[in-house]
């Protein structure tokens, strides 16, 4: 039982970054724009709040620094493509480049440093029981993605805003013709995207590992992008899926450590799942004859008014 | 760079401008040039970071008779052999490739600049002016088992790897050896995570065995994210790798296995400066002071400060050999019988583990 708890506590840590940029670029992805940079957002991210962390050891400000850098990150990717038109896979791809040799550079004086781990949001005495440890002993990120999840999803389909954001992203041309400014819109839907991805990567050394190390995000900020289509553009999904992704994760490691009931399922089986589910997932999908995959009409085209 | 006429009338007349003395390829030199070239920045504080260290410690030592240049995060592939030239052709006398990965570019490039000598790290492939050189980081291992031996109360150890290659496999093996020299019960886990850098996975790693009952942990990995892991955790206690990392852990790190390279550094810079450089294929540790360890952390005991000592100082005058038999592997077999010394060769194509190694699943 108490390994269950601690599989569980680290699958949430594993979880949580992946789920809060993810659910960013869902909602960049929803206005039509398809942003391939969040690994290097979130390694802008995770240096700033590694900076911040390090000179205040104030965890709040250093996670609010994280998404101010992924804003500024974002806009680079958002001038170039919604004002200049540029090509979104390339220069999606360029930010993740440019990230990554930008967070190196700023974190060269930084790697033999180490900063202290964000504390538990709750009281103590609420962690004492194994159970409640397991409910209420994380800190503040964890229980923000949760509530950015149902966030998003009632801005999403319950606002009026989230309708205009979806009709941007389904149809730019009806969406302008009616008056709204489609770029405007995509604009601030991708600065959106990129503070989410900045304090997904500053998690990285608040929350799992306490230091800076270049690279630290090993990738997640692309498996990220691909849960956003696994979970077919829809917030409650996602945060499934970056569950079951980091549960397979996690189990993986285990698996590979231990013995008993755990290496009942080899750990080469869990290094699996995460490609078995997506094709489980993919080919669900495409099963489905009543509703298309619900990707956004408009996701990855540039805009540019006929009238 | 691109190869400017310029440059390449230079660098053909120095050539020639070589005095052709006996038969010997390399002239004393009034000044060195030395270029180092890393596969990783030389602030990952591991692996990179020691082999930079290795270069200032020879401007150190020879001040105003050698001048250094090192080019960081070179691709082990085709951009290697370019950044190679580079250096050859910027008048490079000696050129250090870190990286076993490097391999395959040395022996293409080496043989159309005769007149550099070109040493490759942990590498196997020489050539007339080709070295090879290496570190016996085992022996460090051995010292951080002896500790484990002693302090854990479990008698249980996790290792976290990045491949299973035989310096990976062999550090390991000695680790559990010197263990179960002081603890015949003592086991193992070693957990591959496929990366030599993903911190959250290394620490995620070392929780997964921190939760299943290891109180000391090791890792072949380059960062100090499993020695925080168990700082973070409480447990008995892990080890710096590559450098000191106590820092990043200070009453947790027991002690560090450190990349000393400077002193081979400087030998082979002193031979080139003296013209007697010859490619040489040297694998050094603790006797040369290659391989250096940390200081011990304060929870270390007098008496175990003692036996790890004794660890130390008998690899460095000999009496001790990690890798003498009698050594059975994990299913029992003997591998090694009593009184035998595996040798180099054998060592350094290690792939079955002794006895007291988990086999990792």
């Amino acid at each position: 039982m108490d390994l269950t708890l601690a599989i569980i506590v680290t699958v949430v840590g594993a979880s949580t970054p992946i789920l809060i940029a993810a659910l960013g670029e869902l909602v960049v992805e929803r206005a039509g724009v398809l942003n391939l940079g969040v690994e290097g957002m979130m390694l802008i991210g995770a240096i700033a709040g590694f900076v911040v962390q390090f000179h205040t050891g104030n965890p709040y400000l250093a996670l609010l620094s994280g998404a101010a850098a992924g804003t500024a990150a974002s806009l680079i990717f958002g001038f170039l493509t919604l004002s200049l038109s540029a090509n979104q896979t390339a220069t999606g791809l360029a930010l993740t480049i440019f990230g990554t040799g930008f967070s190196a550079l700023a974190g060269s004086s930084y790697s033999a440093r180490p900063v202290t781990l964000m504390q538990p949001l709750l009281p103590e005495q609420l962690a004492d029981h194994p159970i409640g440890r397991v409910i209420f002993g994380y800190s503040f990120p964890v229980y923000f993605a949760f509530v950015m999840v149902v966030a998003v999803r009632y801005f999403l389909h319950s606002t009026r805003a989230g309708l205009i954001l979806r009709a941007v992203g389904e149809n730019d041309q009806s969406a302008h013709s009616i008056g709204y400014s489609v770029i405007g819109v995509r604009y601030l839907a991708v600065m959106f995207g990129g503070a989410m991805a900045g304090i997904a990567g500053a998690c990285f050394p608040l929350l799992l590992t306490p230091q800076w190390a270049e690279r630290m995000t090993a990738g997640r900020g692309w498996i990220a992008v691909a849960l956003v289509v696994f979970a077919s553009w829809r917030p409650l999904r996602l945060l499934a899926g970056a569950y079951l992704f980091g549960l397979v994760m996690t189990m993986e490691l285990y698996a590979k450590a231990g013995g008993g009931v755990l290496s009942v399922i080899p750990s080469e089986l869990w290094a699996a799942l995460p490609y078995l589910a997506t094709i489980v997932v993919l080919v669900l999908i495409s099963l489905r004859r009543d509703a298309t995959t619900n990707a956004p009409a408009c996701l990855g085209k540039p805009f540019l008014p006929t009238n | 760079m691109t190869l400017s006429r310029r440059n390449f009338v230079k660098v053909g007349g120095a050539a020639m401008a070589l005095p052709l003395l006996g038969s010997s390829a390399f002239a004393q030199l009034e000044k060195v040039k030395v270029g180092f070239i890393y596969v990783g920045t030389i602030n990952d504080n591991g692996y990179n970071y020691a082999h930079n260290q290795g270069r200032l410690y020879v401007e150190e030592h020879l001040g105003d008779k050698v001048e250094t240049i090192y080019v960081e995060n070179v691709p082990e592939g085709p951009d290697c052999e370019r950044v190679l030239r580079e250096l050859a052709q910027q008048g490079c006398n000696l050129i250090f490739a870190t990286s076993f990965g490097f391999g395959d570019s040395v022996v293409k490039v080496a043989p159309q600049f005769p007149d550099v000598a070109f040493e490759h790290a942990t590498g196997y492939m020489s050539g007339p002016n080709i070295g090879l050189y290496n570190a016996r980081f085992y022996e460090g291992r051995a010292v951080c088992g002896t500790i484990a031996g002693h302090m854990s109360e479990t008698g249980k150890y996790g290792y976290i790897g990045s491949f299973p290659i035989p310096e990976v496999v062999m550090g390991i093996n000695a680790f559990v050896l010197a263990a179960r020299k002081v603890n015949p019960d003592a086991t193992i886990k070693p957990v591959y995570i496929s990366t030599w850098n993903d911190p959250a996975k290394e620490a995620d790693a070392a929780r997964a065995m921190i939760d299943q009952g290891i109180d000391v942990i090791a890792q072949h990995t380059d960062g100090p994210a499993a020695l925080q892991v168990a700082a973070e955790r409480g447990i008995v206690g892990g080890f710096g790798q590559g450098a000191d990392m106590s820092a990043f852990a200070p009453e947790t790190q027991l002690t560090a296995i450190i990349d000393h390279w400077g002193p081979h550094y400087l030998a082979s810079a002193e031979a080139v400066l003296a013209g007697t450089w010859v490619p040489g294929n040297t694998w050094e540790g603790l006797k040369e002071d290659v391989v250096q360890m940390g200081p011990y952390g304060a929870k270390v005991p007098a008496d175990v400060v003692a036996a790890a000592e004794a660890m130390r100082t008998g690899q460095i005058d000999g009496s001790v050999h990690i890798f003498t038999g009698p050594i059975n592997d994990n299913t029992g077999v003997e591998r090694v019988p009593a009184g035998t010394t595996m040798t180099d060769a054998e060592l350094l194509s290690m792939d079955w583990y002794v006895e007291g190694v988990e086999q990792p699943a």
